[in-house]
Protein backbone atom coordinates (compact mmCIF):
# COMPACT_ATOMS: atom_id res chain seq x y z
CA UNK A 1 0.00 0.00 0.00
CA UNK A 2 3.02 2.37 0.85
CA UNK A 3 3.72 1.89 -2.87
CA UNK A 4 1.32 4.18 -3.80
CA UNK A 5 2.33 7.14 -1.20
CA UNK A 6 3.46 8.68 -4.07
CA UNK A 7 0.79 9.66 -6.65
CA UNK A 8 2.62 9.41 -9.67
CA UNK A 9 3.02 5.80 -9.07
CA UNK A 10 -0.85 5.76 -8.00
CA UNK A 11 -1.94 7.23 -11.13
CA UNK A 12 0.28 4.80 -13.35
CA UNK A 13 -1.80 1.80 -12.07
CA UNK A 14 -4.78 3.71 -11.75
CA UNK A 15 -5.23 5.57 -15.58
CA UNK A 16 -5.04 1.78 -17.28
CA UNK A 17 -7.28 0.24 -14.25
CA UNK A 18 -10.08 2.43 -15.13
CA UNK A 19 -10.76 1.80 -18.79
CA UNK A 20 -10.50 -2.25 -17.78
CA UNK A 21 -12.62 -2.02 -15.06
CA UNK A 22 -15.43 0.07 -16.93
CA UNK A 23 -15.43 -2.59 -19.68
CA UNK A 24 -15.46 -5.19 -17.31
CA UNK A 25 -18.04 -3.79 -15.41
CA UNK A 26 -20.08 -2.83 -18.03
CA UNK A 27 -20.14 -6.06 -19.73
CA UNK A 28 -20.45 -8.48 -16.77
CA UNK A 29 -23.55 -6.25 -16.15
CA UNK A 30 -25.23 -6.44 -18.85
CA UNK A 31 -24.70 -10.32 -18.88
CA UNK A 32 -26.51 -10.02 -15.39
CA UNK A 33 -29.10 -8.06 -16.00
CA UNK A 34 -29.84 -9.95 -19.84
CA UNK A 35 -29.57 -13.01 -17.37
CA UNK A 36 -31.68 -12.23 -14.56
CA UNK A 37 -34.68 -9.99 -16.68
CA UNK A 38 -34.91 -12.88 -19.29
CA UNK A 39 -33.43 -16.14 -18.72
CA UNK A 40 -34.35 -16.84 -15.30
CA UNK A 41 -37.83 -18.21 -14.20
CA UNK A 42 -40.18 -16.10 -11.96
CA UNK A 43 -40.55 -17.29 -8.39
CA UNK A 44 -43.22 -19.17 -7.28
CA UNK A 45 -44.74 -16.43 -4.70
CA UNK A 46 -43.66 -13.01 -5.89
CA UNK A 47 -43.62 -13.99 -9.72
CA UNK A 48 -41.62 -11.50 -11.75
CA UNK A 49 -41.00 -8.67 -9.11
CA UNK A 50 -37.74 -10.96 -8.25
CA UNK A 51 -36.16 -8.95 -10.71
CA UNK A 52 -35.50 -6.30 -8.71
CA UNK A 53 -33.50 -8.93 -6.30
CA UNK A 54 -30.56 -8.61 -9.70
CA UNK A 55 -30.27 -4.59 -8.56
CA UNK A 56 -31.06 -4.55 -5.65
CA UNK A 57 -28.54 -7.17 -3.52
CA UNK A 58 -25.55 -6.34 -5.53
CA UNK A 59 -26.77 -2.06 -4.56
CA UNK A 60 -27.26 -3.55 -0.85
CA UNK A 61 -23.75 -5.07 -1.08
CA UNK A 62 -22.25 -2.45 -2.55
CA UNK A 63 -23.44 0.41 -0.25
CA UNK A 64 -22.16 -1.48 2.68
CA UNK A 65 -18.61 -2.29 1.18
CA UNK A 66 -18.36 1.47 -0.05
CA UNK A 67 -18.32 2.68 3.82
CA UNK A 68 -15.99 -0.76 4.83
CA UNK A 69 -13.81 0.99 2.17
CA UNK A 70 -14.18 4.60 3.76
CA UNK A 71 -13.25 2.60 7.25
CA UNK A 72 -10.37 1.26 5.82
CA UNK A 73 -9.17 4.58 4.05
CA UNK A 74 -9.95 6.02 7.61
CA UNK A 75 -7.50 3.87 9.39
CA UNK A 76 -4.88 4.38 6.79
CA UNK A 77 -5.27 8.29 7.17
CA UNK A 78 -5.29 8.33 11.40
CA UNK A 79 -2.52 5.34 11.53
CA UNK A 80 -0.40 5.88 8.79
CA UNK A 81 -1.19 9.11 7.50
CA UNK A 82 -1.25 8.09 3.82
CA UNK A 83 -1.14 10.55 1.35
CA UNK A 84 -4.37 9.26 -0.62
CA UNK A 85 -6.70 7.51 2.27
CA UNK A 86 -8.56 11.51 2.27
CA UNK A 87 -8.59 11.44 -1.31
CA UNK A 88 -9.72 7.91 -1.56
CA UNK A 89 -12.47 8.35 1.24
CA UNK A 90 -13.59 11.41 -0.47
CA UNK A 91 -14.02 9.32 -3.66
CA UNK A 92 -15.47 6.15 -2.01
CA UNK A 93 -18.35 8.05 -0.80
CA UNK A 94 -20.72 9.33 -3.33
CA UNK A 95 -20.44 5.87 -5.20
CA UNK A 96 -21.48 4.16 -2.03
CA UNK A 97 -24.22 6.67 -1.45
CA UNK A 98 -25.57 6.22 -4.77
CA UNK A 99 -25.65 2.24 -4.53
CA UNK A 100 -27.32 2.87 -0.95
CA UNK A 101 -30.18 5.19 -2.57
CA UNK A 102 -30.71 1.96 -5.02
CA UNK A 103 -30.95 -0.25 -2.49
CA UNK A 104 -33.59 2.04 -0.65
CA UNK A 105 -35.36 2.53 -3.78
CA UNK A 106 -35.22 -0.79 -5.43
CA UNK A 107 -36.20 -2.30 -2.10
CA UNK A 108 -39.29 0.05 -1.66
CA UNK A 109 -40.21 -0.76 -5.51
CA UNK A 110 -40.38 -4.35 -4.46
CA UNK A 111 -41.76 -4.16 -1.15
CA UNK A 112 -44.75 -2.66 -2.48
CA UNK A 113 -46.00 -5.74 -4.64
CA UNK A 114 -44.61 -7.99 -2.59
CA UNK A 115 -45.10 -7.09 1.44
CA UNK A 116 -48.02 -4.42 0.50
CA UNK A 117 -46.05 -1.36 1.58
CA UNK A 118 -43.64 0.94 0.69
CA UNK A 119 -41.99 1.82 3.55
CA UNK A 120 -41.89 -0.01 7.23
CA UNK A 121 -39.73 1.16 10.20
CA UNK A 122 -38.13 -2.17 10.78
CA UNK A 123 -34.53 -2.78 11.75
CA UNK A 124 -33.31 -3.57 8.19
CA UNK A 125 -34.72 -0.62 6.27
CA UNK A 126 -34.30 2.03 9.47
CA UNK A 127 -30.33 0.97 9.34
CA UNK A 128 -30.14 1.10 5.58
CA UNK A 129 -31.42 4.57 5.63
CA UNK A 130 -29.20 5.60 8.24
CA UNK A 131 -26.52 3.90 6.34
CA UNK A 132 -27.45 6.47 3.13
CA UNK A 133 -27.83 9.61 6.02
CA UNK A 134 -24.30 8.66 7.18
CA UNK A 135 -22.50 8.88 3.64
CA UNK A 136 -24.62 12.24 2.88
CA UNK A 137 -22.92 13.47 6.33
CA UNK A 138 -19.45 12.02 5.17
CA UNK A 139 -19.98 13.43 1.64
CA UNK A 140 -20.45 17.24 3.50
CA UNK A 141 -17.75 16.88 6.41
CA UNK A 142 -15.13 15.84 4.35
CA UNK A 143 -15.58 18.35 1.53
CA UNK A 144 -15.84 21.07 4.26
CA UNK A 145 -12.83 19.83 5.76
CA UNK A 146 -10.69 19.85 2.81
CA UNK A 147 -12.30 23.17 1.93
CA UNK A 148 -10.37 24.52 4.99
CA UNK A 149 -6.59 22.56 3.77
CA UNK A 150 -7.62 20.09 7.05
CA UNK A 151 -5.45 16.40 6.15
CA UNK A 152 -8.82 14.74 6.79
CA UNK A 153 -8.91 13.50 10.13
CA UNK A 154 -12.08 14.49 11.48
CA UNK A 155 -13.41 12.75 8.51
CA UNK A 156 -11.65 10.17 8.95
CA UNK A 157 -12.81 10.12 12.81
CA UNK A 158 -16.39 10.01 11.26
CA UNK A 159 -15.71 7.05 8.46
CA UNK A 160 -14.46 4.93 11.17
CA UNK A 161 -17.24 5.74 14.11
CA UNK A 162 -19.92 5.05 11.49
CA UNK A 163 -18.95 1.81 10.52
CA UNK A 164 -20.65 0.49 13.56
CA UNK A 165 -23.62 0.37 11.36
CA UNK A 166 -22.07 -2.19 8.87
CA UNK A 167 -22.84 -4.47 11.65
CA UNK A 168 -26.18 -3.39 12.78
CA UNK A 169 -27.77 -3.69 8.89
CA UNK A 170 -26.25 -6.99 8.94
CA UNK A 171 -27.35 -8.55 11.99
CA UNK A 172 -30.70 -6.57 11.99
CA UNK A 173 -32.53 -9.68 10.31
CA UNK A 174 -30.44 -12.30 12.14
CA UNK A 175 -31.13 -10.95 15.75
CA UNK A 176 -34.10 -8.92 15.19
CA UNK A 177 -37.59 -9.82 13.38
CA UNK A 178 -37.93 -7.74 10.92
CA UNK A 179 -40.64 -6.91 7.72
CA UNK A 180 -37.36 -8.03 5.55
CA UNK A 181 -36.73 -11.26 5.11
CA UNK A 182 -33.46 -12.93 6.59
CA UNK A 183 -30.35 -13.62 4.80
CA UNK A 184 -30.47 -16.08 1.60
CA UNK A 185 -26.98 -16.83 1.53
CA UNK A 186 -24.77 -16.70 3.68
CA UNK A 187 -21.58 -19.02 4.48
CA UNK A 188 -23.31 -22.20 4.22
CA UNK A 189 -25.02 -21.73 0.94
CA UNK A 190 -28.49 -19.73 -0.51
CA UNK A 191 -31.32 -20.43 -0.08
CA UNK A 192 -32.15 -19.02 -3.49
CA UNK A 193 -32.62 -21.64 -6.17
CA UNK A 194 -29.62 -21.89 -8.68
CA UNK A 195 -31.83 -21.46 -11.82
CA UNK A 196 -32.56 -17.99 -10.14
CA UNK A 197 -29.68 -17.56 -8.55
CA UNK A 198 -26.85 -17.64 -11.47
CA UNK A 199 -26.99 -14.03 -12.71
CA UNK A 200 -26.50 -12.57 -9.43
CA UNK A 201 -23.14 -13.02 -9.04
CA UNK A 202 -22.49 -11.77 -12.46
CA UNK A 203 -24.56 -8.32 -11.69
CA UNK A 204 -22.89 -8.22 -8.55
CA UNK A 205 -19.11 -8.51 -10.08
CA UNK A 206 -19.73 -6.30 -13.06
CA UNK A 207 -21.69 -3.38 -10.16
CA UNK A 208 -18.25 -3.82 -8.43
CA UNK A 209 -15.97 -2.96 -11.19
CA UNK A 210 -18.03 -0.08 -11.72
CA UNK A 211 -18.00 0.92 -8.68
CA UNK A 212 -14.63 0.59 -8.48
CA UNK A 213 -14.00 2.48 -11.98
CA UNK A 214 -16.25 5.27 -10.80
CA UNK A 215 -13.62 5.46 -7.55
CA UNK A 216 -10.89 5.66 -9.27
CA UNK A 217 -11.80 8.21 -11.63
CA UNK A 218 -12.84 10.19 -8.82
CA UNK A 219 -9.62 10.19 -7.32
CA UNK A 220 -7.41 10.90 -10.63
CA UNK A 221 -9.42 14.04 -11.22
CA UNK A 222 -8.52 15.04 -7.69
CA UNK A 223 -5.59 14.09 -7.45
CA UNK A 224 -5.29 16.49 -11.30
CA UNK A 225 -7.19 19.05 -9.62
CA UNK A 226 -4.60 19.23 -6.68
CA UNK A 227 -1.55 19.59 -9.64
CA UNK A 228 -3.46 22.44 -10.99
CA UNK A 229 -3.67 24.01 -8.18
CA UNK A 230 -0.59 23.86 -7.02
CA UNK A 231 0.80 24.76 -10.27
CA UNK A 232 -1.34 28.14 -10.58
CA UNK A 233 0.11 29.07 -6.61
CA UNK A 234 3.41 28.30 -8.01
CA UNK A 235 2.61 30.94 -11.11
CA UNK A 236 1.30 33.59 -8.99
CA UNK A 237 4.55 33.51 -6.44
CA UNK A 238 6.99 34.18 -9.88
CA UNK B 1 10.76 -2.48 21.84
CA UNK B 2 10.52 1.07 21.03
CA UNK B 3 6.42 2.22 20.62
CA UNK B 4 6.34 4.11 17.35
CA UNK B 5 4.10 6.99 17.13
CA UNK B 6 2.53 4.54 14.42
CA UNK B 7 2.40 1.75 16.05
CA UNK B 8 0.51 3.43 19.04
CA UNK B 9 -1.79 5.05 16.65
CA UNK B 10 -2.66 1.95 15.26
CA UNK B 11 -3.24 -0.01 18.33
CA UNK B 12 -5.41 2.55 19.84
CA UNK B 13 -7.53 2.95 16.83
CA UNK B 14 -7.65 -1.23 17.20
CA UNK B 15 -8.82 -1.06 20.62
CA UNK B 16 -11.65 1.85 19.95
CA UNK B 17 -13.03 -0.33 17.41
CA UNK B 18 -13.01 -3.35 19.39
CA UNK B 19 -14.41 -1.33 22.28
CA UNK B 20 -16.89 0.15 19.79
CA UNK B 21 -17.90 -2.99 18.13
CA UNK B 22 -18.50 -4.87 21.15
CA UNK B 23 -20.79 -2.46 22.80
CA UNK B 24 -22.92 -2.37 19.45
CA UNK B 25 -23.63 -6.21 19.60
CA UNK B 26 -23.86 -5.87 23.10
CA UNK B 27 -26.53 -3.41 22.66
CA UNK B 28 -28.01 -5.23 19.82
CA UNK B 29 -28.80 -8.35 21.39
CA UNK B 30 -29.96 -6.19 24.80
CA UNK B 31 -32.71 -4.58 22.36
CA UNK B 32 -33.68 -8.08 20.59
CA UNK B 33 -36.82 -7.29 22.22
CA UNK B 34 -37.43 -4.07 21.99
CA UNK B 35 -36.45 -3.79 18.63
CA UNK B 36 -38.80 -6.54 17.06
CA UNK B 37 -40.59 -5.24 14.39
CA UNK B 38 -43.70 -7.34 15.86
CA UNK B 39 -44.91 -10.10 18.32
CA UNK B 40 -45.61 -13.33 17.71
CA UNK B 41 -48.47 -15.16 18.85
CA UNK B 42 -46.75 -16.84 21.39
CA UNK B 43 -45.74 -13.01 22.61
CA UNK B 44 -49.11 -12.62 22.46
CA UNK B 45 -50.63 -15.42 24.55
CA UNK B 46 -47.91 -15.09 27.27
CA UNK B 47 -49.51 -11.41 27.83
CA UNK B 48 -46.84 -9.21 26.33
CA UNK B 49 -48.87 -7.20 24.37
CA UNK B 50 -51.40 -5.10 25.93
CA UNK B 51 -54.79 -5.03 24.87
CA UNK B 52 -56.33 -1.70 23.43
CA UNK B 53 -53.01 -0.82 22.46
CA UNK B 54 -51.71 -0.52 18.57
CA UNK B 55 -49.05 -3.56 18.32
CA UNK B 56 -48.04 -6.11 15.21
CA UNK B 57 -48.70 -9.62 15.09
CA UNK B 58 -46.67 -11.72 12.86
CA UNK B 59 -46.36 -15.22 12.17
CA UNK B 60 -47.35 -18.13 9.66
CA UNK B 61 -50.97 -18.23 8.46
CA UNK B 62 -52.04 -21.63 9.68
CA UNK B 63 -53.28 -24.45 6.83
CA UNK B 64 -57.05 -23.74 6.26
CA UNK B 65 -57.63 -21.95 8.94
CA UNK B 66 -57.95 -18.35 6.61
CA UNK B 67 -62.12 -17.97 6.78
CA UNK B 68 -64.47 -15.66 4.90
CA UNK B 69 -67.11 -14.07 6.63
CA UNK B 70 -70.87 -13.19 4.61
CA UNK B 71 -69.86 -9.63 4.51
CA UNK B 72 -67.24 -9.95 1.33
CA UNK B 73 -64.70 -7.97 2.83
CA UNK B 74 -63.56 -9.68 6.54
CA UNK B 75 -61.14 -12.54 6.84
CA UNK B 76 -60.24 -14.48 9.73
CA UNK B 77 -57.29 -16.80 10.30
CA UNK B 78 -55.17 -18.03 12.28
CA UNK B 79 -51.65 -16.78 12.55
CA UNK B 80 -49.52 -19.46 14.36
CA UNK B 81 -45.39 -19.86 15.36
CA UNK B 82 -45.27 -23.22 16.23
CA UNK B 83 -46.11 -22.56 19.90
CA UNK B 84 -49.26 -20.81 20.39
CA UNK B 85 -51.73 -19.29 17.75
CA UNK B 86 -53.77 -15.77 18.17
CA UNK B 87 -57.18 -15.36 15.87
CA UNK B 88 -57.06 -12.34 13.50
CA UNK B 89 -59.50 -10.65 11.87
CA UNK B 90 -59.50 -8.24 9.41
CA UNK B 91 -61.74 -5.95 7.47
CA UNK B 92 -60.22 -4.74 3.66
CA UNK B 93 -58.31 -5.90 0.64
CA UNK B 94 -55.31 -8.71 1.22
CA UNK B 95 -51.87 -8.14 -0.39
CA UNK B 96 -51.45 -10.18 -3.26
CA UNK B 97 -48.58 -12.54 -1.58
CA UNK B 98 -51.16 -13.70 1.91
CA UNK B 99 -51.12 -17.27 1.68
CA UNK B 100 -52.02 -20.00 4.05
CA UNK B 101 -48.80 -21.44 5.10
CA UNK B 102 -46.74 -18.48 4.68
CA UNK B 103 -45.78 -15.34 6.74
CA UNK B 104 -47.62 -12.54 7.51
CA UNK B 105 -47.59 -9.40 10.21
CA UNK B 106 -50.55 -7.69 10.96
CA UNK B 107 -51.19 -4.00 12.27
CA UNK B 108 -53.90 -3.86 14.84
CA UNK B 109 -55.02 -4.18 18.24
CA UNK B 110 -55.57 -6.77 20.67
CA UNK B 111 -59.58 -7.19 21.25
CA UNK B 112 -60.24 -8.18 25.04
CA UNK B 113 -60.96 -11.12 23.76
CA UNK B 114 -57.96 -12.22 22.64
CA UNK B 115 -58.88 -11.85 18.93
CA UNK B 116 -56.09 -9.60 17.31
CA UNK B 117 -58.48 -7.01 14.94
CA UNK B 118 -56.31 -5.69 12.13
CA UNK B 119 -56.56 -3.07 10.29
CA UNK B 120 -53.81 -3.15 8.24
CA UNK B 121 -52.09 -6.69 6.97
CA UNK B 122 -48.53 -7.09 5.34
CA UNK B 123 -47.16 -10.39 3.80
CA UNK B 124 -43.87 -10.98 4.83
CA UNK B 125 -41.86 -12.80 2.11
CA UNK B 126 -38.83 -15.63 3.62
CA UNK B 127 -35.18 -16.25 2.57
CA UNK B 128 -36.35 -18.88 0.01
CA UNK B 129 -36.47 -18.25 -3.86
CA UNK B 130 -36.97 -20.91 -6.45
CA UNK B 131 -39.34 -21.45 -9.92
CA UNK B 132 -43.02 -22.14 -9.69
CA UNK B 133 -42.57 -25.65 -10.23
CA UNK B 134 -40.06 -26.46 -7.10
CA UNK B 135 -41.89 -23.71 -5.03
CA UNK B 136 -44.75 -25.39 -4.96
CA UNK B 137 -43.89 -28.86 -4.26
CA UNK B 138 -41.67 -27.05 -1.31
CA UNK B 139 -44.61 -24.99 -0.15
CA UNK B 140 -46.69 -28.07 0.62
CA UNK B 141 -44.25 -29.60 3.89
CA UNK B 142 -41.60 -27.02 4.48
CA UNK B 143 -42.42 -24.12 6.75
CA UNK B 144 -39.90 -21.25 6.43
CA UNK B 145 -36.90 -20.74 8.80
CA UNK B 146 -38.34 -16.90 9.02
CA UNK B 147 -40.46 -17.52 11.91
CA UNK B 148 -38.03 -19.14 14.32
CA UNK B 149 -36.08 -15.85 15.15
Amino acid sequence: MHRFANPARFLKFARPATGWLLAIGLLLTAAGLIGGLTLTPPDYLQGETVRIMYVHVPAAWLGMAGWAGIAGASIAQLVWRHPLAAVGGRALAPAGATFAAICLLTGSIWGRPTWGTWWEWDGRLTSMLILFFLYLGYIALAGAERERGGEGRIAALFGLIGAINLPIIHYSVLWWRTLHQGQSIGVSGSSIDSSILWPLPLAALGFTCLFGAAVLMRMRAELAEAKVEARMRRAAAE
Amino acid sequence: MIARPKHQRLVLVVLALLAVLGAVLLAMWGLKDRAAYFYTPADVVAGKAVAGKAVRLGGMVERGSVKRDRDGVTTRFMVEDGEARVLVSYRGILPDLFREGSGVVAEGKLAPDQTFVADNILAKHDERYMPPELGNQAAEHKVGRTLKR
